[in-house]
């Protein structure tokens, strides 16, 4: 007598779905490095992640090179060993350098500071490299509350249609006029902005506007694809409909949309902590352009000179906007099949 | 009734007032959430009075009262929504009247809407100005770049073209500011007028401009007046010039109307001529009263042409900014679109046709690659006032975005959130006018 025999399945499912989505991946990858634009936008970013990654090691490095405590303890005559750690008389980023009188400041670049002091002797490497961590947190943060609230309502809308589609289409219409800059600044003289909020206010600005309707016309042409049917005959429900088979078919354009929310936020927190707006950010790369401008730095002096106060950090945003305006590129010609050579 | 009930029920007619209702409709929601945006803020406007030792608590409770923060919510909902509707903006803290006969409402403060008034014209010229100037340079350059696909100046404009619209702009204004400004010393640093030229001007025309009205105004929105009739005049000429068909006769009438505005904008601005003419004249024949009133104006007294130039120089330097940081977004876009529409079979049957490569891009390919571009021509100008906040900063040209600005970091609320709901009804209104012009312009919106 012979056994029943027993469905064993060649492989678990999720390895199948593993090796999809890996396969996936690669010929995304593969279409996206195609695109110069892309690889220097992801290059920018890397360089920029493992800048602002060093940051701790930056106080640890000049100790030991530049800012030895010894160096200081024959400055002050002060007995040998009085100062164990630089951080006891100097923060970079916030205090001055206890050898560089106050008068001399801002010094261009030196040994001591890479970069050079601003007029109050913080060090501009120090700054910038404090900086760029939370510049990358605000980006990606609000980028990802508006992806977020753009492709569920994106998908909700197209899937549902009816009083729900001209609802929120009327609130994205008033969303996509909304006077952002303006609105921010009016906020900003009101309560005090952190960059948590900032993400927050600016994520969901962003979110309910012209995301929403991009999403949607794209979810429209999703929803009559012959799988939805299936999955519904199957008996799906709208829940497992939208959650498995919309959204996810969504994804890649919002990815592609996130990269440019990035490029907008970052933006606007340049330019409203440049216009002191923002008291609730200590340290970030527009305040370093406007302590230089207010100090008189740059339309001050004819010739080239105090550069080191505010080119740095200008092209820094320039660069970090533009590198995920640039990934974001590179991701139009992966995600967008009409504008890819031929 | 019937016909002008069919009229009113078909093609564009219907599809404005449908535009217009939507526009109430989305009007009401932008107004309502900035009112809730704004409540939901902790604290009420006194609040900037919590540390200040002159103000006792009655004080401020009396304040509370005076400005009717104690009534409930929904009082002061309907309360704000009646204010602008009724055109009433509040009066500012921090601007004083100037006016000989002040408002009966805020009496020694300046009434909001004002500030706007005089204000809104100045942003008006330069955005717009600046829009047409860089959309065209866009537009051209992209469609240059588009047909050259592939080729060095592709790489070459996309890099720059991304650098220039990812840039830093106040930084990049401060720079250019830096460069041309102080450096070079071609244009001045900022602001609206150099006072120097305005100080012994007391009257303008018969308009006595010493004490409440500043004669710069009454100067630029002559310039302004003039620029849109000029603009007008122009465009009818060069529509009713198409119904010749030779091209010799359009282009006689087309140069023939660019000439003849110059020369009356030349005698106009030049002062002197027209002054003697009306005082001639009207010597001679009060039957041209009507004509010697609208001439009167310049009176022949100033020649208001270095006046205007006075203006033009101090617009260089942010249109030259904003054009930079503006057309590369433009260019981009151009490229993109024209991509798709070089893939179009009537494109490959132009070419095959025979017809010159550049007839086959600049009247095929290019035409049907431009309502994107159109489209975002009209978001450009609906959010010109929004966007123009640093750049009128940096350059402290006196408009809209730097009274929102100065009245924000000052905490002149009532100024400030009357601009921001003002800026968003702004942008409403461009956007309308410029959607049932674009449906004038595409047949294919007004049908769906």
């Amino acid at each position: 007598m012979q056994a029943a025999p027993t469905f064993k399945p060649a492989e678990a499912i999720w390895r199948v779905r593993l090796q999809l989505f890996w396969r996936g991946l690669k010929s995304s990858w593969a279409m996206f490095a195609e695109s110069k634009i892309g690889l220097t936008g992801l290059g920018i970013i890397i360089f920029f992640a493992i800048f602002g990654a060093l940051w701790p090691a930056y106080p640890w490095l000049m100790e030991r090179l530049a800012w030895t405590p010894e160096e200081l303890e024959a400055a002050r005559n002060v007995p040998y060993g009085a100062i164990s750690s630089i951080y006891q008389v100097y923060d970079p980023v916030t205090g001055y350098d206890p050898l560089i009188p106050g008068i001399e400041n801002p010094t261009p670049p030196s040994r001591r500071h890479p970069l050079g002091t601003n007029q109050f002797g913080r060090d501009i490497l120090a700054q910038l490299m404090a900086s760029t961590s939370s510049e990358f947190m605000l980006g990606v943060l609000a980028a990802l509350i508006t992806v977020f609230i753009g492709t569920f309502i994106g998908a909700i809308t197209a899937y549902y249609g009816g009083f729900v589609d001209t609802f929120f289409m009327r609130v994205a219409d008033v969303f996509i006029l909304f006077p952002l800059v303006s609105f921010l600044i009016v906020l900003g003289s009101m309560i005090e902005l952190t960059l948590i909020k900032l993400a927050f206010v600016l994520g969901i600005l962003y979110g309910f506007g012209q995301i929403t309707v991009i999403l949607k016309s794209q979810a429209l042409a999703v929803k009559v694809k012959p799988y939805i049917e299936a999955a519904k005959v199957a008996g799906g429900s709208h829940f497992h409909v939208i959650f498995r088979h919309i959204i996810p078919n969504l994804l890649p354009l919002s990815f592609l949309y996130m990269m440019f929310n990035v490029t907008g936020a970052i933006f606007s927190e340049a330019a409203l902590s440049f216009f002191g707006l923002l008291p609730g950010i200590k340290v970030s790369w527009g305040i370093m352009i406007d302590s230089a401008h207010s100090g008189g730095y740059i339309l001050g002096g004819r010739s080239f000179q105090n550069w080191w106060l505010w080119m740095p950090p200008g092209i820094a945003i320039t660069l970090l906007c533009s590198a995920f305006y640039l990934v974001g590129r590179g991701l139009d010609e992966v995600v967008n099949p009409r504008l890819r050579k031929r | 009734m019937k016909r002008i009930w069919q009229t009113l029920t078909s093609g564009m007619s219907k599809y404005i007032i449908m535009r217009l209702l939507q526009v109430i409709l989305v009007l009401y929601l932008y107004m309502t959430l900035v009112f809730i945006i704004l409540e939901a803020q902790p604290g009420d406007i006194t609040d900037i009075y919590v540390g200040n030792p002159k103000i006792t608590p009655e004080a401020r409770d009396a304040i509370v009262k005076q400005l009717g923060l104690d009534k409930p919510i929904h009082e002061r909902y309907f309360e704000y929504l009646k204010n602008f509707v009724t055109g009433h903006l509040g009066c500012s803290f921090k601007w004083g009247n100037i006016s000989p006969t002040p408002d009966p409402v805020c009496r020694e403060q300046r009434p909001t809407w004002d500030l706007i008034k005089e204000r809104l014209p100045r942003t008006i010229v330069l955005f717009l100005t600046y829009t047409i100037v860089s959309f065209y340079i866009g537009f051209f350059l992209g469609k240059l770049i588009a047909w050259r696909r592939g080729a060095i100046i592709e790489y070459f404009s996309t890099v720059v073209g991304v650098t220039l619209f990812t840039v830093f702009t106040p930084w990049f204004a401060l720079l250019l500011v830096w460069l041309f400004a102080v450096n070079l010393g071609v244009v001045p640093i900022g602001g609206f007028i150099n006072p120097d030229s305005w100080t012994n001007i007391r009257q303008i025309g018969s308009v006595d401009c010493s004490v409440g009205i500043s004669c710069s105004n009454i100067v630029f929105n002559q310039m302004l007046l003039w620029l849109g009739g000029l603009s007008l005049f122009w465009g009818i000429v060069y529509l009713w010039s198409r119904r010749f068909s030779y091209v010799w006769q359009r282009n006689v009438i087309r140069w023939g109307a660019v000439a003849l505005g110059i020369v009356l904008a030349g005698l106009f601005f030049g002062g002197s001529w027209f002054g003697e003419v009306n005082r001639v004249v009207l010597a001679r024949n009060t039957k041209f009263q009507f004509f010697v009133w609208y001439f009167e104006f310049p009176a022949g007294t100033i020649p208001l042409f270095p006046l205007a130039l006075d203006f033009v120089q101090h617009m260089v330097l942010p249109i030259l900014t904003l054009t930079l940081i503006s057309f590369a977004g433009t260019m981009l876009l151009m490229r993109n679109t024209m991509l798709e529409t070089m893939r179009e079979d009537y494109v490959m049957a132009a070419k095959a046709k025979g017809l010159p490569d550049n007839v086959v891009r600049d009247k095929h390919a290019a035409r049907n690659a431009l309502l994107p571009v159109v489209t975002s021509l009209i978001f450009a100008i609906a959010f010109s006032v929004d966007g123009g906040v640093f750049t009128e900063t940096i350059f402290s040209w006196p408009g809209m975005g730097q009274l929102l600005l100065l009245s924000a970091l000052e905490q002149d609320y009532p100024v400030a959130i009357g601009s921001l709901v003002f800026t968003g009804i702004f942008a409403l209104v461009a956007h309308v006018i410029a959607d049932i012009l674009y449906a004038f312009l595409d047949p294919r919106i007004r049908y769906d």
